[in-house]
C-alpha cells in the first residue's frame, strides 16, 4: 500500500509500506488490557460497579482512537541496504536500520494476532535492550515476504531471489518436553517442598501462612516460570537449517519464528540436568546479541533445542560452529587445590581450547558446558579473590556480546592463567582477523 | 600484589597521585559532617561516650586515608601492539585485557573535584555489557591522548561483531 509520505522525510525513491490495517484492532486491545491491569479491583469498588461501567466504553474508543493514530502515523521502506521506520503523532521518529548490522529476524504471532492473521517482525541489532526495530503489525504473508528480502539485503545476495530452501535439523515430541520439564530439580525437589511447606502452614497455622505467603509466592512463581512458561513457549519446538541462517519455530499460544543469520551465535551453552542423565538427554542454549529486553523475550529466545539426545545437541554444535567436536577436547582439568574454592564441583571444573573455540565445562547436579567462539570474543578478565590468592588461583571470565549467557573458567593455576589470557587473544586475534567484515559490507 | 597474575613482559603505567587525593577529599566530605553531627548531638548526653565515638571516626578516618591510598596505587594500565591492560584490586584482584578491535566507543569522565586537580577517568565500551575497561585518575593530558589513541587504533583494527 502506497500512500503520500510524511512531511519531515525527504523525497523518497522507494515506495513507503504502511503496517497491515487490522493493525489499529489488536492494538486497541493491548492498551485495553494494559488500562485493565492498571485499574485494579480494589478502585472498581470505590468508584462502583455502575460507574466503571459508564467509564469503560470511554477507555475503550479512547484506546482504539490512540492506536489508530499511532498507525496512521507509521510507514516503512527500504531504501538501499536499509530499513527506514517512520513513527509516532506528536514526535515524530525516523529510523534508520543498517541491514548488515542486523542479528536476528523474529516473526512473531500473539494470540489475537493469529486470529486476525497479524504477525510482528522484529529486527534484533545491538542496542539498549529492547527491539530496536519492531513492525507491529504486518499481514502474515507481507511479514515473512519482508523477512525474507531483508535476510537476502543483509546476506548482500539478490532481494527478488526466491526465498531459500530450508533443511529440518531437529523437531521436539511434546511428550519429551513435558517429560525433561518434570525431571527437572526445580519440579522432582521444589514443588514437593513447596506444597509440603503450605500444607503444613495451613494445618499448623493459618495466619503464619499468609504471613509467609510474600515469601513463598515468589517461589512459586518461580517454579511456575521454569515450567509451565517454558513448555508454553517453547512448545512444538522445530530447529531448521537455510542458506539465510539457523530457523526456530516454537510457542503454543504466541508463536514466534526466529531466524539467525550465519555466523551471529555469541556462545552455545549445553545444559545436562542430573535426571535427564539415564535418558541421555540434554538442552542446547543460544546467545545471540541484540536479544534481551523484557524477561518473557529472553525466556523465549534462550533454546536452540530444548530437549534432544545429547549426541544430537553435540552435533549441533559442530554444525552451528563448523568443526567443534564436543566429544573429542583436549580437556584441562583444574589443580586439586581448588577444592578450597569450591570443594562441591571443583572436579567437573575444566577448560579445553582450540584454535576457534573455548569450552568450559562445570557442574555437578547439572553439568554445563559453555562453548564459545573465539572470533565473538570482546575481552578476557582475569580476577583474585583472597582465598584464590591463597592457593595460588585465579578465574578467567570471557565476555561476549551476547546477554544470556556468562563464561567463567573457574579456579584455574595461577601460572596457567597467565598462559592462558596470553593463548586466548593471540588465538582471539587470529580468528578475528580471519573472519574480518569485507569492507564496505 | 600478586605479581605472578599479571603477564610480566609489560611496561606497566601508572596513574595520577592527584587520584587518592581525590578519593580522600570525598571520603572526608562524607565523613567528617557525620562524625561532627554525631559527636555534638551526643555531648549533650553524655561528654564520653562523645569522645569515644569521636575516636572511633578518627580510627576510621585514618583507616580510610590509608586505604585509599594502597587501592589507588593498584591501578595501572599498558597499552600493547593489540590490547589494552588494565589491573586494579587488592583485596580482589582484577585484570582487563580488551583488544583494540573490540571498542564500540569511548567516555572520559572528570567529576567537579576531578576537575580542579585536572585529572579525568578514560573508559573503553566493547559491546559486552560485562566488559571493564575504565582507567581513573589520569592527568588530563594524558587522558585525552589515551582517548585519541585507543579511538584511532579502535578504527584501524575494527573487527564486527
Amino acid at each position: 500500500m502506497t500512500t503520500e509520505h510524511p512531511k519531515i522525510t525527504e523525497p523518497a525513491a522507494q515506495p513507503l509500506y504502511r503496517l497491515h490495517p487490522l493493525t489499529p484492532v489488536l492494538r486497541g486491545f493491548k492498551y485495553f488490557g494494559a488500562i485493565v491491569a492498571v485499574v485494579s479491583v480494589r478502585e472498581v469498588g470505590q468508584l462502583g460497579v455502575q460507574r466503571t461501567l459508564e467509564f469503560l466504553p470511554v477507555v475503550v474508543v479512547a484506546g482504539f482512537v490512540l492506536a489508530y493514530l499511532s498507525w496512521r502515523f507509521t510507514w516503512y521502506r527500504i531504501e538501499g541496504r536499509e530499513l527506514h521506520v517512520e513513527s509516532g503523532v506528536l514526535f515524530r521518529r525516523s529510523r534508520r536500520v543498517p541491514l548488515e548490522r542486523v542479528q536476528a529476524v523474529d516473526i512473531v504471532r500473539p494470540l489475537i494476532g493469529r486470529a486476525l492473521g497479524l504477525a510482528e517482525l522484529r529486527l534484533e541489532v545491538v542496542g539498549q535492550g529492547a527491539t530496536e526495530a519492531p513492525l507491529a503489525y504486518l499481514g502474515d504473508e507481507q511479514a515473512q515476504r519482508l523477512r525474507d528480502r531483508l535476510l537476502a539485503l543483509a546476506a548482500g545476495v539478490d532481494e527478488h531471489a526466491p526465498a531459500p530452501e530450508e533443511t529440518v535439523l531437529a523437531r521436539v515430541p511434546t511428550r519429551d518436553l513435558i517429560v525433561s520439564v518434570l525431571l527437572l530439580g526445580q519440579v522432582v525437589v521444589g514443588l514437593p517442598v513447596l506444597v509440603a511447606v503450605t500444607v503444613g502452614l495451613l494445618i499448623v497455622n493459618v495466619q503464619a501462612f499468609f504471613a509467609t505467603l510474600p515469601a513463598l509466592a515468589p517461589v512459586a512463581f518461580g517454579i511456575f516460570r521454569t515450567t509451565v512458561q517454558r513448555v508454553l513457549v517453547e512448545y512444538g519446538f522445530t530447529l531448521a537449517t537455510s542458506a539465510d541462517g539457523l530457523r526456530l519455530r516454537h510457542g503454543l499460544l504466541e508463536t514466534r519464528l526466529q531466524t539467525v543469520p550465519p555466523g551471529r551465535v555469541q556462545a552455545l551453552r549445553l545444559v545436562q540436568p542430573i535426571l535427564w542423565r539415564r535418558r541421555d538427554w540434554a538442552r542446547l542454549e543460544i546467545d545471540v546479541a541484540g536479544y534481551g529486553g523484557d524477561e518473557g523475550e529472553q525466556l523465549a529466545t534462550r533454546a536452540l533445542l530444548p530437549v534432544a539426545p545429547r549426541a544430537i545437541c553435540e552435533h549441533l554444535v559442530d554444525l552451528v560452529l563448523g568443526g567443534v567436536d564436543l566429544t573429542r577436547l583436549p580437556r584441562r582439568p583444574v589443580p586439586p587445590r581448588a577444592a578450597w574454592c569450591d570443594p562441591l564441583q571443583w572436579r567437573q571444573l575444566g577448560l579445553a581450547l582450540t584454535p576457534h573455540v573455548l569450552v568450559v565445562s562445570r557442574g555437578r547436579l547439572r553439568r554445563v558446558l559453555d562453548i564459545v567462539p573465539l572470533a565473538k570474543v570482546q575481552s578476557v578478565r582475569v580476577v583474585q579473590g583472597p582465598l584464590q590468592r591463597w592457593q595460588r588461583l585465579a578465574s578467567v571470565h570471557i565476555d561476549t556480546a551476547g546477554r544470556h549467557l556468562s563464561t567463567e573458567a573457574a579456579h584455574r593455576d595461577r601460572d596457567e592463567v597467565r598462559g592462558l589470557v596470553e593463548e586466548l587473544s593471540d588465538l582471539a586475534r587470529a580468528e578475528r582477523v580471519r573472519r574480518r567484515p569485507v569492507p564496505g559490507t | 600484589m600478586d605479581p605472578a597474575l599479571f603477564p610480566a613482559d609489560v611496561a606497566w603505567r601508572r596513574v595520577s597521585p592527584r587520584l587518592i587525593t581525590v578519593r580522600r577529599a570525598l571520603a572526608l566530605v562524607v565523613l567528617v559532617p557525620v562524625a561532627l553531627a554525631g559527636c555534638a548531638g551526643l555531648a549533650f548526653a553524655s561528654v564520653p561516650a562523645a569522645v569515644a565515638l569521636a575516636v572511633v571516626f578518627a580510627a576510621l578516618t585514618g583507616w580510610l586515608w590509608w586505604w585509599i591510598g594502597r587501592t589507588c596505587r593498584s591501578w595501572g594500565y599498558a597499552e600493547r601492539v593489540d590490547d589494552l591492560l588494565v589491573r586494579h584490586g587488592l583485596l580482589v584482584q582484577r585484570l582487563s585485557v580488551v583488544p583494540y578491535g573490540r571498542m564500540q566507543f569511548i567516555d572520559v569522565t572528570a567529576g567537579p573535584i576531578d576537575r580542579r586537580l585536572a585529572i579525568a577517568t578514560v573508559h573503553l565500551h566493547t559491546a559486552a555489557a560485562a566488559s571493564d575497561a575504565r582507567v581513573p585518575g589520569l592527568p588530563s593530558g594524558e587522558a585525552a591522548r589515551l582517548r585519541d589513541r585507543l579511538a584511532a587504533l579502535g578504527e584501524a583494527r575494527a573487527a564486527g561483531l
